[in-house]
């Protein structure tokens, strides 16, 4: 199996999870989710596709972060543009058509369009490093305050209300009609459904772009950009690719979101949630694409559990657990079990395809 | 006449609010290179050290000056548990003072509620042209050249700041030249700190306070040590206080604050795009030519 040229696709340095093994864990893990609805009561259905549509700006950011070392505050800022725009277009469209997946194509390509713009300017104004992060946060809060002042009929696009800081409202969901003018509205489990597919796919095709020949680039990019450089890459170009890529994963959650609950807020962008898909992939170990994925899930699933059962503590306990991951395991809890597990696997007579090169 | 003084008089708190919210800052990431995203929360402690102080019955000035010093020993204590590890590291400092900022905002919020008692603006009003004009508004923009001008001093003429900038230089000549560099990078960062609770304690009158105090400090702050770049602190500091202030002040007056803020950002924007190490190295470049 291993030798499989279609796997080879999908594994390779930049990678965990290459062996046998993993790809058996994997397959029993999806088809253990695609029984989710027969499992669990409706509600914990919901909350799971809520966790879900969150996971892809941790992808983004775990590919852009992880491999290219840009670190960028900005994913909820695009996942706020990909949830307005779906907003927006959906509102105005309604009359007219009773497909709403235009609009969310549309919303994810006005992200990654809102992503190139940015990252035309801090890319090929060779901003790097910190001062990405810097830029990215400030968008995100002007974007967050511009869009809080928006309330009464003067903010109006068409038919939508923006609606200031209590948000626009009434959004429909993602609905096609067969033409009959019964429009069929993804929701509950055909709206899980869908998501879990979009994630299985969006991830199998980071998986491939981290290991491709351009996700070597990126990677080189990130380690030693004057290097990189040297060699005849384009880094701003490289950069700027993986950013827009990030972006458009941020609005792709950005509209799912608003297919999920029906409404967005400005709240949605403010301080401390532009720091959740940052926390997640750092805890989780921003080198690896499962960790981001895993770590995602987890923390939601952890925090949501805080906060029902009552406590204050969630982000308190979130920010210490940061700190002290970022202090004492800076590349991230689960890489190294990942490892552990493929130590064991290999003591235990099975084979792992190559020797994973390890970067900290 | 009126309108000349109400567009400057605009101007003039845009920039003193640019330069005390990053006083601190300029510090920690100009010359330390710690990415501090605690910053907010550092000048809400401040703020709510004054606050506490001054409803204790302690006059304002003292109020500021005690929450001065308690930051400063606040800023030693987290530079000794936390920020140690993280020199020379900027996006690791960043990540860990992002849970830092978490831990302190949402552990105040559970200590102290979402609001504490806020303090009467001091100093009174004053009208020019038949419009009033609070005194303290005016006050801030003196106090914030005085704190410039003797950071300046502490750093450029005193012992301590020479050490200090060797340190932060070259922390291996400084050392070998018997620079205790550990004790120079816990001071620096303890002034660092105290400097951002004095920038917290003054605005302390002027709004609500809260535990997300800190939050409107944060993104001014960031653009204007940005903007003024690494090269020469103090000099960068005030030409992007006095440029980003001029934009926000022009556009806050004619378009109202959002739109200020907003012209704000697009002005860092074009600054970094256009002159991507901040304008201090412009300056530094154009001089040695």
């Amino acid at each position: 199996m291993m030798n499989n040229r279609f796997v080879r696709l999908f594994t390779g340095p930049q990678s965990l999870g290459t062996s046998g093994l993993f790809w058996c864990c994997f397959l029993a893990a999806t088809v253990l989710m695609f029984c989710l609805p027969w499992i669990v009561s409706e509600y914990e259905l919901g909350n799971i596709t809520y966790f879900l549509s969150n996971i892809f700006l941790a992808l983004g950011l775990s590919m852009m972060w992880g491999c290219g070392g840009i670190l960028s505050f900005g994913q909820m800022a695009f996942f706020g543009l990909g949830g307005y725009s779906y907003g927006i277009i959906a509102l105005n469209l309604m009359s007219h058509v009773e497909n709403t997946f235009a609009a969310a194509a549309g919303s994810v390509l006005i992200s990654v369009l809102g992503a190139a713009i940015l990252g035309y300017f801090l890319f090929y104004g060779r901003v790097s490093g910190v001062y990405v992060t810097i830029i990215t946060l400030v968008a995100t809060l002007i974007f967050e305050t511009f869009m809080a002042q928006t309330a009464g009929p003067k903010w109006a696009i068409g038919k939508a209300l923006l609606g200031g800081y209590n948000g626009m409202v009434g959004i429909p969901g993602l609905q096609w009609s067969f033409g009959d003018g019964v429009p069929y509205v993804l929701q509950d489990a055909a709206l899980f459904f869908f998501t879990l597919a979009l994630l299985l796919i969006v991830y199998m095709f980071l998986r491939w772009l981290v290991n491709s020949p351009y996700g070597n680039a990126l990677v080189a990019t990130g380690s030693s950009p004057l290097r990189t450089e040297m060699l005849g890459y384009d880094i701003r170009w490289i950069q700027l690719i993986a950013f827009s890529l990030a972006g458009g994963l941020a609005g792709v959650s950005g509209v799912l979101y608003v297919a999920w609950g029906r409404y967005i807020t400005p709240s949605t962008m403010g301080l401390t949630t532009a720091a959740l898909p940052v926390i997640w992939v750092a805890i989780g170990g921003r080198k690896s694409l499962l960790a981001a994925m895993i770590s995602a899930i987890s923390l939601q699933y952890f925090s949501q559990y805080l906060s029902a059962s009552g406590s204050q503590y969630a982000l308190v306990i979130q920010g210490g657990l940061l700190m002290l991951a970022i202090m004492f395991v800076p590349e991230g809890l689960i890489p190294p079990v990942g490892r552990f597990i493929g130590k064991a696997w290999r003591r235990a007579g099975g084979s792992v395809p190559m020797a994973r090169e390890e970067r900290m | 006449m009126s309108t000349v003084f109400s567009v400057s008089y605009i101007f003039a708190d845009s920039a003193a609010f640019l330069l005390l919210s990053a006083l601190g800052l300029i510090i920690i990431l100009g010359m330390m290179g710690i990415t501090n995203m605690a910053h907010g929360e550092f000048m809400m402690l401040g703020a709510y050290t004054t606050a506490i102080a001054t409803h204790a019955g302690l006059p304002f000035g003292l109020s500021v000056l005690s929450s001065m010093l308690t930051m400063g020993a606040f800023g030693i204590i987290i530079e000794m548990l936390v920020i140690r590890r993280f020199y020379g590291n900027l996006l690791q400092s960043l990540v860990v003072t992002w849970g830092l900022s978490l831990v302190i905002s949402q552990g105040m919020l559970i200590i102290l509620g979402p609001s504490i008692p806020s303090l009467p603006m001091p100093m009174g009003g004053f009208s020019v042209g038949g419009k009033v004009y609070a005194a303290y508004r005016v006050f801030l923009p003196v106090i914030s050249i005085l704190v410039v001008a003797a950071m300046g001093l502490l750093l450029f003429k005193t012992r301590f700041g020479m050490k200090a900038r060797a340190t932060m230089q070259n922390p291996e000549i400084a050392q070998v030249m018997g620079v205790n560099t550990k004790a120079m990078y816990m001071f620096t960062f303890g002034l660092g700190s105290a400097l951002t609770g004095l920038a917290g304690a003054l605005y302390a009158p002027t709004t609500v306070l809260g535990p997300l105090y800190g939050a409107n400090f944060l993104a001014p702050a960031f653009v204007t040590v940005v903007v003024s770049g690494g090269t020469n602190i103090i000099v960068g500091a005030l030409m992007a206080a006095g440029i980003l202030g001029l934009v926000d002040g022009i556009f806050n007056y004619w378009f109202g604050a959002v739109i200020g803020r907003l012209a704000l950002l697009t002005a860092t924007m074009f600054v970094i795009r256009f002159f991507p190490s901040g304008l201090s190295r412009w300056l530094a470049n154009r001089r040695s030519v």
